[in-house]
């Protein structure tokens, strides 16, 4: 009786191939950004440093995972003509949650985020995956599914905000407790351009600062993935 | 005066899509021909239109400290605004399909992806966070709305226009819509600095 009961646990969370799948499918082949082309929205206005992409990563990761797993523990009672105003309540009350825990761990970075937190509930990458994955799925897996989701839109993010970061201020996670200060006009930069021989001609492109340049990076990223992975070429 | 000025600056300086990229998916997603752009940019206008008022509203006699239930509901904004919008856009559905069948089936699709339209929901935060009165709550509902559909139009007629060129081909399609978006970002900047109240007073 045990020995089942410690059996069935296992199969709830088992960790397989297909598992592993749901985790890195969303990285490359199926990227909530550039595949899919969702959760765009929120996105671009708050890559302009690391340090809140990071923390917007965060939260996104955080709504999707159990926006998903909850959305799949509910499944079978959700009627399906009100599923949507069913699922938009549960990311909404998620959504509220990261926003009163952000304004009490880090008021700056809720300020900088400002409207952005709240716009997580329309990101179009949760309601997407509710839609298509959780509402058909095990919790388990849903979870997994939401879980890298999430971190296919938290490395798009980041890794824009340090493009942009590091070529239009020249420091990486400015306001954060590890802050790098890499190429600068003063003393404090790792590399200063006042008085180095090497670097004398450097200044930081201002077009990075722009939330346009998030638009150019975006769409470089799509080049570069597409010219290597090319059953991803938009054919019509 | 100041209902246009709101009016303005929302659709031209402050505009949702190019400026703070809001409603990028569906702006993405529907922006392959201008037909079909129209229909969305027209429903936008309509739902944000409505939602505004409605949400300005809720904020300010439901969930505020001086409202009149007296207690700090603010907490509940974002619950409260979605259930608000969701609901609008399934009564705008059953009232245009009641009324009109032929905008019905032309807007059909496009009526539910609105309400995970960020532009909306980012409208009625923009609203709350800059403490707009009633009538601005309104113009800036209508001048976002109507910025939303000029730039939704105007990706759409460009996409058209350069499917004939010769992209790389893994540029094609979405690459090259977002560095188009981008470089519509940067035009619309220059509007930035242009004070509406300079049109309105002198004309």
């Amino acid at each position: 009786m045990a020995e089942t009961a410690v059996k069935e646990k296992e199969s709830v969370f088992q960790f397989g191939k297909k598992e592993r799948k749901l985790l890195t499918d969303p990285l490359n082949d199926n990227n909530p950004i550039t595949v899919q082309v969702l959760g765009i929205c929120s996105a671009l206005a708050v890559t302009s440093l690391v340090y809140p992409s990071l923390v917007m990563a965060i939260a996104v990761i955080f709504v999707t995972a159990f926006s998903s797993l909850f959305t799949s523990l509910l499944r079978n009672y959700i009627p399906k003509s009100v599923r949507m105003i069913v699922q938009l309540v549960i990311i909404a009350s998620l959504v509220t949650v990261v926003e009163l825990t952000l304004k009490y761990l880090n008021y700056p970075v809720y300020k900088q985020l400002s409207v952005y937190i709240g716009l997580i509930i329309t990101n179009c990458i949760v309601m997407g995956r509710l839609e298509a994955f959780s509402m058909a799925n095990k919790p388990w897996r849903s979870f997994l599914d939401g879980v890298g989701n999430g971190l296919g839109y938290g490395v798009i993010l980041v890794a824009v905000g340090v493009v942009r970061e590091l070529f239009g201020k020249g420091s990486l996670f400015a306001g954060s407790p590890i802050e790098l200060k890499i190429i600068g006009p003063t003393a404090d930069y790792l590399v200063n351009t006042t008085d180095s021989m090497l670097f004398g001609w450097y200044a930081n492109n201002n077009l990075m600062v722009l939330p346009a340049s998030a638009m150019f990076i975006i769409g470089i990223m799509i080049w570069i993935q597409r010219s290597y992975n090319t059953k991803l070429v938009d054919v019509s | 005066m100041e209902f246009l000025n709101t009016f303005l600056k929302a659709a031209f300086i402050e505009n949702l899509v190019l400026a703070y990229f809001l409603g990028m998916c569906s702006y993405l997603a529907v922006s392959k021909s201008v037909q079909t752009a129209f229909g969305l940019g027209l429903a936008v206008i309509f739902v944000l239109g409505i939602t505004m008022p409605i949400n300005w509203l809720i904020s300010e006699y439901l969930l505020s400290e001086s409202g009149l239930l007296g207690i700090d509901l603010t907490f509940l904004r974002f619950i409260l605004f979605i259930a608000v919008i969701a609901s609008m856009v399934q009564l705008v559905e059953m009232v245009v399909e009641k009324y009109s069948p032929s905008l019905y089936s032309a807007l059909g699709i496009f009526l539910p992806l609105i309400t995970v339209n960020c532009a909306i929901l980012g409208g009625s935060l923009f609203m709350v966070s800059r403490e707009y009165n009633l009538s601005n709550a309104v113009a800036f509902g209508l001048g976002g709305g109507f910025g939303w559909f000029l730039a939704i139009i105007a990706i759409a007629a460009i996409r058209e226009k350069i499917r004939y060129s010769n992209v790389p081909p893994a540029l094609r399609g979405l690459g090259m819509a977002f560095i188009l978006t981008g470089l519509m970002g940067i035009a619309f900047m220059s509007l930035m600095g242009i004070d509406p109240a300079a049109f309105t007073t002198n004309g």
